[in-house]
């Protein structure tokens, strides 16, 4: 008896509670609040962090995550439902636009695709888009450990379109998972090359010029440096509520300046 | 009259929890299985488990180089881990004084519960630019890199079952051999071991099963190159870490081959089972 009485009076008390606190967030419901779940590309990720952390700090109600996984993990996830935004740093594939015709595809930056080499081994310091296409075509070998990233990762799209062509990269090259990885790797190895996001690029390891063409922000926003691509934000349908005020906001000016601040070229 | 009432509801729920943990087998069976039906059908069974040739984006989906690579690396691993296991088990059990064992014991328990990420993090740390250094060429992620962090993965594992089997050896047979003049290691070798066989192993089987499961080390050690495994020095790929890496971003008939993979394994662990139970069974 004692304890059901108990019982009682808790679960009143919880109700209440419960219906004070649904009170209390209705009445505050001017203001943008909620959650944005963004994932996919790691080029995009440190770039959708920054940009999460600076809309967050405008609008306090709002809570950003930010995952990895890879640009086709960003659109599949998105379309899954997984994602409030896919991240991509790739233009969406024929087959996804079939496969998923709901999906938008919004520019939101542009980035360079840099061939990184371990600094501290190797001399060379420019190469032209063929020798590139030749070491990592032959693979491995005595002279070049080549590092290659994982299926559905856009940098490797892009990489695979504007230097390789029709050309595969030889199977016993490493296939790691991320930009931070294959960056980690080039500067342990010697004689390792492999290519990153240009807004992965620091001191630890060596950004070829291609062609004569260095590689960095001035070259690749006049688009003289031959690798570059979009990086997108992806929704289901076009964006609305909150994600499309998080959106206008990467856009804006102050996006854009977040842009470049991390070492991506903004969109003219 | 309620004792009894006890009795019989407590005998069906037990028998409920059995069913569900049978039907949970069955389902994951299922879902694999269809799964992998599209890629079974459209591709067939020979082209994807007999060919060498993986690159998903240009239509080629063979697993064969994936299939030898978990096969290498556990063959290699038990090679490492065997033997000390083995010999961890014998010094745990009838060398190692009280003090020492009560020490050890529980160090060695330790190990599995470090997670598999952080034995990652450790060989692509320590043991990859230390097996670059050695081969003079590479980055170390390799067979043999992969298969020393796995002979430590499945090291306490061994190490504890083995322990546990000697010990329920009746000290009557030490004893015994030790009365007709035996010495403590020909008691160990001839008498203890013998007697002891098929707890170590089951044990073996065990972490066979451990070692062709673990993904996560793998994924971080290996370098994930879809070749066969013709040198130690060299990457390769496993299973395990072909699924882990790719399914985020796998469709259609790429996710398809990705199931036939998970499918692929399922069976191995099913036959290493199966090896262990026969094993078992034949010398009772």
């Amino acid at each position: 008896m004692y304890l059901k009485i108990n019982r009682k009076k808790v679960s009143v008390f919880m109700t209440g509670c419960v219906l004070l606190a649904v009170l209390a967030l209705g009445g505050c419901s001017q203001g943008a609040s909620g959650t944005i779940a963004i994932g996919g590309s790691s080029t995009v990720q440190p770039l959708a962090e920054k940009w999460g952390k600076a809309f967050e700090a405008k609008n306090p109600d709002v809570k950003i995550t930010v995952q990895g996984g890879g640009s086709s993990a960003g659109v599949k996830g998105c379309a899954e439902g997984i994602f409030d935004i896919g991240a991509a740093s790739r233009e969406m594939k024929s087959s996804e636009a079939d496969q998923w015709p709901e999906l938008v595809a919004i520019h939101v930056a542009v980035d360079g695709v840099a061939i990184v080499i371990n600094p501290a081994s190797n001399s060379v310091t420019g190469m032209t888009l063929e020798e590139v296409r030749d070491i990592f075509a032959s693979g491995s070998n005595a002279t070049w450990t080549v590092i290659n990233r994982e299926e559905g990762s856009g940098t490797r799209e892009v990489f695979e379109e504007k230097v390789m062509s029709d050309t595969k990269v030889a199977p016993n090259a490493e296939f790691l998972p991320s930009n931070g990885a294959v960056k980690q790797k080039v500067a342990a190895t010697a004689n390792a090359i492999g290519y990153i996001s240009l807004g992965y690029v620091d001191s630890s390891v060596k950004a070829l010029s291609i062609g004569g063409v260095a590689c960095n922000e001035v070259n690749c926003a006049e688009g003289s440096y031959p690798v570059t691509r979009y990086l997108n934000f992806i929704t289901k349908g076009a964006p609305d509520g909150l994600s499309k005020e998080f959106i206008d906001f990467c856009l804006g000016s102050e996006g854009q300046k977040i842009v470049g601040e991390e070492d991506y070229i903004s969109i003219a | 009259m309620s004792r009894y009432f006890v009795d019989r509801i407590s005998r069906r729920l037990a028998l409920c929890f059995g069913t569900v943990a049978f039907l949970i087998l069955i389902f994951i069976a299922v879902f694999i299985l269809k799964g992998s039906l599209p890629a079974l059908g459209e591709i067939g069974v020979a082209d994807i488990l007999f060919s060498t040739e993986w690159y998903p984006s240009h239509g080629a989906f063979g697993i064969f180089t994936m299939f030898a690579g978990s096969v290498v690396v556990t063959i290699l691993a038990l090679a490492i881990a065997v033997p000390l296991a083995v010999g961890c088990a014998i010094f745990l059990a009838e060398v190692a004084p009280c003090r020492i064992g009560n020490m050890a014991r529980p160090a060695i328990e330790l190990l599995v519960g470090i997670p598999s990420v952080v034995y990652g993090l450790v060989g692509m740390i320590v043991l990859c630019p230390a097996i670059a250094h050695l081969s003079g060429t590479g980055s170390g992620s390799s067979v043999l890199a992969a298969a020393i962090v796995l002979a430590i993965m499945v090291l306490p594992t061994i190490t504890s079952i083995s322990e546990d089997s000697l010990r329920a050896v009746p000290t009557l047979y030490k004893e015994g051999a030790l009365a007709l003049g035996a010495t403590h290691w020909q008691a160990v070798y001839h008498v203890l071991l013998p007697a002891a066989r098929r707890g170590i192993v089951a044990a073996v089987v065990l972490g066979t099963g451990r070692a062709i499961g673990e993904t996560m080390a793998m994924v971080m050690v290996i370098g994930n190159s879809p070749i066969l495994p013709t040198s130690i020095f060299a990457p390769a790929r496993t299973l395990t870490g072909n699924i882990a890496s790719e399914i985020g971003a796998a469709t259609g008939m790429h996710e398809s081959t990705l199931f036939v993979t998970g499918l692929v394994l399922f069976v191995l662990i099913m036959a290493i089972n199966s090896v262990g139970l026969l094993l078992n069974r034949r010398k009772k």
